[in-house]
């Protein structure tokens, strides 16, 4: 079934020079492997293709159950030189959470309570 | 085994030092990291310095002294913090005296010598190009604008201010972490080639350096934000190190927010790049290793950090002039609140477009619609907000124009759509900065770095 990430993953983005970067975590170990086979490169780039993007980078941790997403020139300049109103990129995160993907409706955040 | 505890004093220049009272009060913590330096901050102290050769520092620094200190003081407490900015000794001076003034005593050392923007093209001339690190691009490009550059320092001539007896340290430029990776160095007896143990001590600087991000401020999350408790009196995050390396991470008893496993890796990767090699002065990380162990009642064992050697080069950033930006804001009340921003823009664009203004780039935002979710706001119910702000910005290379910019929404108020909201006076122009990050060898820069202490 199609899952945004913010029923199953909580974020967090911030700002380096003209890099947004976002930490997206697993509440869950399952959810960690879902996260891991759906979250890639190619998809983040398509979601975030309005941001003027480029390449997109990534990197699992398992110790985490965590993510590591940066998106190069993806701040019009750096914060200083941005006409956004979100120059420091955090509500980048937010941008991440709408993002759906393919998930198995057995998920421990998604039976019901 | 000794044991030191650490705490988190200011995140960012502007931030609170209120809740630092409570690490003092009851968090046992002998020392205080604070950071007062974002990564363009520089820019606004060098705007400050120009006007006045004797200012150039944070300005929350002194304050914050002095609301704190004789709290501090009794309790053995030692401040680190980097409100030096662009000067230091101007720091030291301006806090020295206000101590004199109140009758204090304090040894408050300065660490200096981590501006290079006198150095430029003797750093070039020793075979460093300088060149901007993500992209490539030449120096030359922006040299005539640059308005500061400033090396990250490390915690080395941090400790030696602590070595010196100092109990307050003011630094310049440093790497954040470095402000409490110092102390712990300093008082555990680390050795500097201990790759695993500065990389715990790194690991702890970087859970500290953000101040309530640490603890649950800023949780990024759905819905779980709504259950950190008590944010007017959220708590600081204090770390206990042991001389192992391993650290506990709490809170002040009594204070809001929460250190837990999810409050505490959300900070772990914020703001890195690739966390298997999180680069510092003194080394350099591999988060991948890290072990967090969440012990519930607000406390989180970290451990298992690795480390590799510190590299050879320090990293530098510069800043520079990168045009103007011009302002706009309107915002209007329903009915088709959106349709009436849409128009209030299009017509913006007309004006812009009549007079031949050189703008280079025009950015339109709908507050309360996209703003700061771009194409990933939702369109459902586009059509009938119940109010909706139009924000417009320009980049261009003329001030004037930049001014004029904003000076063109007032007159929308009586000769554009309908139910306009309260216009709350015009922006004027504001300087955009381009950030330039480079590498030079430490030996370039390492003995220009100078340390002094005044005992008042």
């Amino acid at each position: 079934m199609r899952v945004p990430l913010w029923k199953i993953a909580h974020a967090r983005s911030g700002d380096k020079a003209d890099r947004a970067d976002i930490g997206l975590f697993a509440f869950d170990a399952p959810t960690y492997a879902v996260l891991k086979r759906e979250v890639t490169p190619e998809r983040l780039a398509a979601h975030f293709r309005d941001m003027g993007a480029g390449p997109v980078e990534l990197w699992p941790l398992d110790n985490l159950l965590a993510i590591k997403i940066v998106l190069n020139r993806a701040l019009q300049g750096g914060a200083a030189r941005s006409l956004r109103m979100d120059n420091l990129g955090k509500a980048v995160a937010a941008r991440l959470l709408r993002m759906e993907i393919e998930a198995p409706a057995d998920l421990p955040r998604l039976r019901a309570p | 085994m000794k044991k030191v505890r650490v705490g988190a004093g200011l995140g960012f220049y502007g931030d609170s030092w209120h809740p630092v009272r409570a690490s003092i009060e009851r968090g046992g913590v002998q020392y205080i990291a604070s950071d007062h330096l974002s990564e363009l901050t520089l820019a606004i102290l060098q705007k400050d310095r120009q006007k006045d050769p004797s200012a150039g520092y944070a300005r929350d620094g002194l304050p914050m002294l002095l609301d704190l200190w004789p709290l501090a003081a009794k309790h053995g407490v030692k401040f680190i913090l980097n409100a030096g900015g662009l000067n230091p000794q101007g720091a030291r001076e301006a806090i020295a005296r206000a101590f004199r003034d109140q009758g204090w005593k304090a040894a408050i050392a300065t660490v200096g010598g981590d501006s290079v923007m006198e150095r430029l093209d003797e750093l070039r001339a020793a075979g460093e190009p300088l060149d901007h690190m993500d992209t490539g691009a030449a120096l030359d490009t922006v040299r005539s604008r640059m308005l500061f550059a400033n090396a990250y320092l490390g915690a080395q001539p941090i400790v030696r201010a602590l070595e010196q007896g100092a109990d307050i340290v003011l630094t310049g430029r440093v790497a954040d972490a470095a402000l409490s990776l110092a102390p712990l160095v300093h008082e555990l007896g680390w050795r500097w080639d201990d790759w695993d143990r500065l990389a715990q001590g790194l690991t702890v600087g970087h859970l500290l350096e953000c101040s309530g991000q640490g603890s649950g401020g800023n949780f990024g999350s759905a819905e779980e934000w709504a259950r950190i408790p008590d944010y007017a009196h959220l708590g600081y995050p204090i770390a206990e190190v042991g001389a192992d390396g391993a650290a506990l991470f709490t809170k002040a008893p009594g204070t809001g927010g929460r250190i837990s496993f999810d409050t505490l890796r959300q900070q772990i990767l914020y703001e890195v790049h690739n966390p298997h090699a999180y680069f510092s002065p003194d080394v350099v990380l591999d988060m991948g290793t890290l072990k967090l162990d969440d012990q519930g009642g607000d406390r989180v064992r970290v451990t298992g950090a690795t480390g590799a050697a510190r590299p050879a080069k320090l990293k530098i950033v510069g800043g520079f002039h990168d045009g103007w930006m011009g302002t706009g804001m309107i915002g209007f009340s329903w009915p088709q609140a959106y349709a009436k921003c849409a128009k209030a823009a299009e017509t913006i664009r007309t004006l812009v477009a009549e007079r031949g203004w050189p703008v280079e780039e025009t950015n339109v935002e709908y507050i309360g619609y996209d703003s700061l979710l771009g194409a990933q706001a939702d369109p459902t119910h586009r059509d009938e907000l119940n109010e909706c702000f139009l924000r417009m910005t320009i980049r261009t290379r003329e001030r004037k124009v930049a001014d004029a910019f904003g000076r063109l929404f007032p007159w929308l108020g009586l000769s554009g759509p309908p139910y306009v909201g309260s216009m709350k006076g015009v922006q004027g122009a504001k300087e955009l900065l381009g950030i330039w990050p480079t590498l030079a060898k430490r030996e370039l820069i390492e003995p220009r770095v100078n340390i002094a202490v005044e005992r008042i």
